[in-house]
């Protein structure tokens, strides 16, 4: 039977393959009207269709499958485009314009698409195929690692490139004791020189993750402590449960063999610029396609080579695919590592330098042209921050700055010297994934899209793999102020105001409501970023009771409900323990309650203890039980004191210069009641060894031999940052005279959810400003801001304690209105002795059995 | 035909500018009382789709360009609360149904 039965006389484009660059080649030619041109079918071997296979590695951390599904099949079928899963076509009858199925069925085509990408390619030592060996590329594969993980607990990785080292990752996520076995002298030997390599060998290392590199299989054979014994080429062994075979990829052109397409000598379908194989009616694209002698084993010139061969079969010209720039920069197992260009030095008569630092693990490269003005290549390893610019340097040819090698030294003030955007040329590409231009937001900007938002919805900028955000940000910030446009620093839509502002003006006015703030200096009805912004606020200045009838509405789920919310939508409770000493009662009853309601308990990097899985409906019960007990909320859900962690000090410690305990103990009481732009977070240390990590907090305190060292605005985070020396030798009086300062001042004038190091960097003049203003006084505010926290700290109350007091706030905890009864959606299952969260697969299977 | 009306729960029940979950057979709502807009009340499914929790009564109430919708407490996503209709995501909708106040009483519609 002859699938090809259209009624229309439009010629029939088939597409085989529906991987990334498969189901990209549909998505193009429909953008362009091909529908209208051709009757097109797509054919895919799996049972799914296209997934992203780049983000594979999140199936094994909480995605499914329709999570990383990239279509489905909404879009086929309002274009009329046909598709069919699980059907592998076997031939090609090229005279004949004609595919069979594996099913045996025929087709006629007119125009023909191989995307068929590539396979995992196993080195064929003996032993490759025994049980509990995989490789790394589809669903599928995946699932059976997944359950094959669960059962033992050694797995090794054959091969240390990009797509090893990330399944080591995944390995490791699934708990298993992970090494990695490199043919090559280093790890990632395309990407990286041989020091860069040993810097990411250590620091991979130092993630108990054992890597062996020049290290050759010779077999695989029974193990005695696990399921497989690796025997090395130089009479080592390992023993491992799982082998996972990553040791690079192979065109999958045995269609295009089959058919008699024109190869390359180890494979891979030959095409010309517009993609056409060496028969006209067929086009290649992808990782199995062969151009100028290469195979692009990345996903982004396989977009290029869609949208080249779409151009081509629309008739458009000057679009032909020219080769694609192989830079990459990833965060493989937590490490950064970059390369860029001409990573090895292999141009002729070019320079290198080099910038290593064996005690931050950090290695850094660049080389450049004879005559020293452009880059011709980088290598980067442990920090990342540095290869935007100098990746916008290789692409642009922008020439180099006189000295050069700033560009990989650390600065003084931490961050990297930056390529201002004003520099890029029109045609710098902003976001490689979808091959936009700054010439491209420019034309978006002028066209009316005026915020980051709107750009990425014209030009899908940052939508792919979103490494250009920033960078896309700074490009539209600069297009907007060179169009004369004012970049808005409006809170939102109902406030043309800074959080500065409104603090003033709630401050000067008097002002007690968000309804009186809006009625006053706002319009419409607020949102979900001005009003806890205002909540905030009105509970820093008046330090009023936030599930007050009228801030109830303002309230982030978190405060209202005074506890965190989790995924699944119970909470975790953290009680507060001030300065981490407890008592053995209070731990008692912090046990018997997480027993009583079978809470998942952890110890938090804050010294605190967390206990998760409490409904809505539990949350009052189980602190009735703690207040009882003499606990007061940890505001661990609130812009507010979270912790202050420390150590014992000279206390119990030999070391102790001074009673680290005490002080953490105090402070911690001291600020507890303080609402805040960003949470914050101090430590004490008892001595300059520093156990208590004091520098990496807003407020870190370091004991001397002449009493305290007051740090401040330091974070960890997204962006950590070390906190700053701010004054020596203080004594106890000073110190807490000094904190009060800083913080207050940082309430009252920092944005919304700025962190302390992201405020005193905005500050003119820095940490030096910020000195003369809390030490000398330079603006006179000193007893204003000493009084200000004086009354917040007059004014605490617990929030649990005045909430279990208050019939109607306790209203606000009950799970439904109407029903007595728990969320049928929240499921547990058991892990480690403990309950957490079921995922969406166990929850059918549970759903299923049950 | 005509529209059969359940009573959920008192007026008094509800929280100003704020939302509460309610069960309508078998199925959870979130019904938030919003005495500035026209509606008054509005019922919208519990279920954030995108979050996968039943977590959109704790969110908070937005008013952007003049409609109001409810931004889930989990990734933020807004849900017009007449419409349904993910802000962020032209592909998801919610279910939503009709809800009035009559004397002291909220009364949803059911099929």
């Amino acid at each position: 039977m002859s699938m090809h039965t259209q009624t229309t006389h439009k010629p029939h484009l088939v597409v085989v393959g529906n991987g990334m660059v498969g189901h990209h080649f549909v998505e193009q030619l429909l953008a362009q009207g091909g529908q209208h041109t051709f009757d097109i079918s797509v054919f895919g071997e799996e049972p799914h269709l296209a997934y992203d296979r780049v983000h594979l590695s999140e199936y094994f951390t909480g995605k499914v499958a329709a999570d990383l599904a990239m279509t489905d099949g909404r879009l086929y079928d309002e274009n009329g485009v046909r598709y069919f899963t699980n059907s592998q076509v076997v031939g090609i009858d090229r005279d004949a314009k004609q595919l069979t199925l594996a099913s045996g069925k025929t087709l006629g085509y007119d125009k023909l698409i191989l995307a068929t990408g590539s396979y995992p390619f196993v080195p064929p030592m003996p032993g490759h195929d025994r049980d509990n060996t995989f490789v790394y590329r589809t669903l599928e594969d995946l699932d059976a690692i997944r359950d094959c993980a669960k059962k033992v607990t050694r797995g090794t990785v054959v091969g240390g490139g990009l797509l090893g080292l990330e399944a080591a990752n995944a390995l490791k996520n699934l708990g298993l004791e992970t090494s990695v076995v490199e043919f090559a002298p280093r790890l990632m030997p395309v990407q990286l020189d041989e020091a860069g390599g040993q810097v990411l060998k250590e620091m991979i290392e130092g993630l108990d993750v054992a890597v062996y590199t020049a290290t050759a299989t010779q077999e695989i054979v029974d193990g005695d402590a696990a399921f497989h014994r690796m025997n090395f080429a130089d009479d080592q062994f390992i023993e491992t449960d799982l082998i996972l075979f990553s040791a690079g990829i192979r065109p999958q052109d045995a269609l295009a063999r089959q058919s008699g397409l024109e190869l390359g000598e180890r494979g891979g379908i030959c095409i010309n610029n517009d993609c056409q194989t060496s028969d006209n009616s067929i086009y290649a694209i992808g990782e199995c396609a062969l151009w100028n002698g290469r195979i692009y084993g990345l996903v982004a010139p396989g977009y290029s080579m869609a949208k080249a061969a779409v151009a081509h079969l629309l008739g458009e010209t000057g679009k032909a695919f020219m080769g694609a720039d192989m830079s990459t920069k990833l965060k493989l197992l937590g490490c950064d590592v970059g390369s860029i260009g001409d990573a090895h030095a292999q141009t002729q008569g070019c320079k290198v330098f080099v910038y290593q630092d064996e005690l931050t693990q950090s290695y850094r490269k660049m080389v450049v042209s004879e005559d020293g003005k452009k880059l011709l290549g980088a290598v980067l390893v442990g920090d990342n921050s540095y290869y935007d610019t100098l990746l916008q340097y290789y692409l642009n040819g922008i020439d180099l700055p006189d000295k050069a090698s700033s560009l990989i030294l650390p600065s003084m003030d931490g961050a990297p010297a930056a390529l201002g955007v004003d520099a890029l040329p029109a045609t710098a590409s902003i976001c490689s994934c979808h091959n936009v231009t700054k010439q491209d937001i420019n034309d978006a900007v002028c066209a009316g899209a005026l915020s980051v938002g709107d750009v990425k919805g014209v030009t899908k900028a940052a939508t792919g793999c979103g490494g250009c955000a920033a960078l896309l940000k700074k490009v539209v910030d600069n297009e907007l102020l060179a169009l004369g446009v004012e970049v808005s620093t409006d809170i939102c839509e109902h406030f043309a105001y800074t959080r500065q502002d409104l603090y003033n003006l709630i401050k000067v006015e008097g002002i007690q409501t968000f309804a009186e703030l809006l009625s006053k200096h706002g319009k419409g009805h607020g949102c979900e970023i001005c009003k806890p912004a205002v909540g905030s606020i009105l509970a820093s200045v008046w330090n009023d009771y936030v599930l007050k009838k009228e801030h109830i509405g303002l309230q982030d789920t978190n405060d209202r409900f005074l506890a965190n919310m989790q995924k699944d939508g119970t909470y975790s409770i953290v009680p507060r323990i001030p300065g981490g000493e407890i008592t053995p009662e209070k731990l008692i009853v912090l046990g018997q309650v997480a027993k009583d309601y079978s809470l998942y308990t952890k110890i938090t990097g804050g010294q605190r203890i967390d206990l998760f899985g409490a409904t809505l409906s539990q949350l009052p019960e189980i602190w009735e039980k703690l207040v009882a007990a003499g606990f007061e909320t940890g505001q661990a859900y609130g812009k507010s004191l979270r912790t202050v962690k420390s150590c014992v000090g000279s206390t119990w410690c030999r070391f102790g210069v001074n009673d680290s305990m005490t002080m953490a103990i105090d402070l911690e009481n001291r600020y507890k009641g303080l609402r805040s732009p960003h949470k914050i977070k101090f430590a004490v240390s008892g001595c300059t060894r520093e156990c208590a990590e004091a520098q990496s907090k807003d407020i870190g305190v370091i004991a001397t031999e002449g009493g305290w060292n007051l740090y401040v605005c330091g974070n960890g985070g997204m962006k950590p940052r070390h906190a700053d020396l701010f004054a020596t030798d203080l004594d106890d009086e000073t110190l807490v005279k000094y904190i009060d300062r800083v913080l207050m001042f940082y309430t009252k004038t920092a944005d919304r959810l700025q962190r302390t190091s992201v405020w005193m960097e905005s500050l003119d003049g820095g940490l030096e400003y910020l000195k003369e203003v809390v030490i000398e006084d330079k603006l006179g505010l000193c007893a204003e801001l000493e009084a200000s926290m004086q009354n917040v700290v007059d004014t605490f109350q617990c929030e649990w304690k005045k909430t279990l007091q208050d019939e109607q706030a306790l209203k606000n905890f009950r799970q439904f209105v109407n029903f007595e009864g728990e969320d049928s959606n929240v499921v547990f299952v058991e892990e480690r002795n403990q309950l957490r969260p079921a995922t969406e697969d166990e929850k059918q299977l549970i759903a299923k059995v049950g | 035909m005509t529209t059969r009306w359940t009573v959920l729960c008192e007026q008094a029940d509800l929280i100003e500018g704020a939302g509460i979950a309610a069960m309508l057979d078998g199925q959870q709502l979130a019904l938030f009382y919003v005495p500035e807009s026209e509606q008054k009340v509005f019922a919208i499914s519990n279920w954030d789709p995108i979050g996968k929790a039943n977590v959109l009564s704790r969110g908070l109430l937005a008013n952007l360009k003049d409609q109001w919708s409810v931004a889930s407490p989990l990734y933020k996503q807004h849900y017009e609360l007449l419409s349904g209709q993910c802000l962020e995501e032209e592909g998801v909708q919610i279910p939503t149904w009709s809800v009035k106040l009559e004397t002291g009483k909220v009364l949803v519609a059911c099929e």
